[in-house]
């Protein structure tokens, strides 16, 4: 007896069917003239491609690596030189504005000195400051 | 042999991978195999037995190493569903008839497809292959128990599609 389900499908016609469209398959594939390939496989081009594509990627990427790990040293190495030219003038400069300082000072105590005259020698400092002569 | 067992061999890769050269490679594998092991060979199955279970391995290997890849093929190679259904004598039936078996035949592909690796190799073997359970536990190293459970699940599916998109 057939087996048929509720939906009225004939299940063992339709896995017949299903079992003779393969033996069709297989016996028409089987009996087919063999075409052979000649020459370099297609999947080995392919292949082929993808390794060349890959070096040149990998290539590129140590390429680029490298390149701007050196671009990055050289920015560093130009920072810290400017640094050290802005910090020797800053030194500079400090030290110009202390040896003026000192000589300005030096220049009062000087001028103070040559004005502080002892109270003994007041007289003579008068006498000097009137005429000029001693 | 290989004149006597290869076009069941060759059908069944077949049916399993969809694919005519990979079908044909595999079947070249499982017969080159066979000779390199036939002193193994003990007898305790038929040969045809013995081919299949190396066929089935085969194609076990296949799908397992195709899952592995990393970045997976197109099936360039493959026949869809519509294709593999065309193949279907024509008999002495009606256009409409026939048109409406290559619908089903497409929806049991479609549906073995869906199957599990195990269910959709018991599931050729009997019905394309039709084989005994017996001769399937055998091939497949299963025991008949689990054979029938595969099937009855395949089957079941099958109906499934079947009776759903009627």
């Amino acid at each position: 007896m057939r087996e048929v389900d509720a939906e009225g499908v004939d299940i063992e016609a339709v896995l017949k069917d299903f079992r003779n469209s393969i033996h069709a398959w297989s016996d028409a594939t089987l009996s087919r003239p063999r075409m052979v390939k000649a020459g370099f496989p297609r999947r080995n081009w392919r292949l082929a491609t993808a390794w060349a594509l890959g070096c040149i990627l990998a290539t590129g990427a140590m390429t680029g690596g490298v390149l701007e790990r050196h671009h990055r040293q050289e920015l560093a190495r130009i920072a810290v030189e400017q640094k050290a030219a802005a910090d020797r003038k800053q030194l500079e400069e400090q030290q110009a504005r202390a040896t003026v300082s000192d000589e300005v000072l030096l220049a009062g105590v000087d001028s103070d000195v040559s004005r502080d005259v002892p109270s003994a020698m007041e007289p003579l400092a008068q006498l000097m400051a009137d005429d000029g002569t001693k | 042999m290989v004149e006597r067992h290869r076009p069941q061999i060759f059908r069944f890769l077949l049916s399993s991978t969809r694919e005519v050269d990979l079908a044909e490679t595999l079947t070249q594998e499982c017969f080159l195999k066979a000779y390199r092991n036939w002193a193994s060979f003990r007898g305790e199955s038929s040969a045809m037995t013995w081919l299949m279970r190396i066929a089935i391995n085969l194609q076990k290997d296949h799908w397992r190493n195709r899952r592995m890849q990393f970045w997976k093929t197109t099936r360039t190679n493959s026949v869809d569903m519509d294709e593999a259904s065309e193949w279907l004598p024509s008999g002495e039936s009606s256009v409409e008839q026939q048109l409406l078996a290559r619908e089903r035949v497409k929806q049991v592909w479609h549906s073995v497809e869906g199957l599990s690796e195990r269910q959709r190799t018991v599931f050729l073997l009997r019905y394309v292959e039709e084989q005994e359970l017996s001769e399937i536990a055998a091939a497949t190293g299963l025991s008949e128990g689990t054979v029938k459970a595969h099937l009855s699940r395949a089957v079941a599916r099958v109906r499934l599609e079947l009776g759903g998109k009627r």
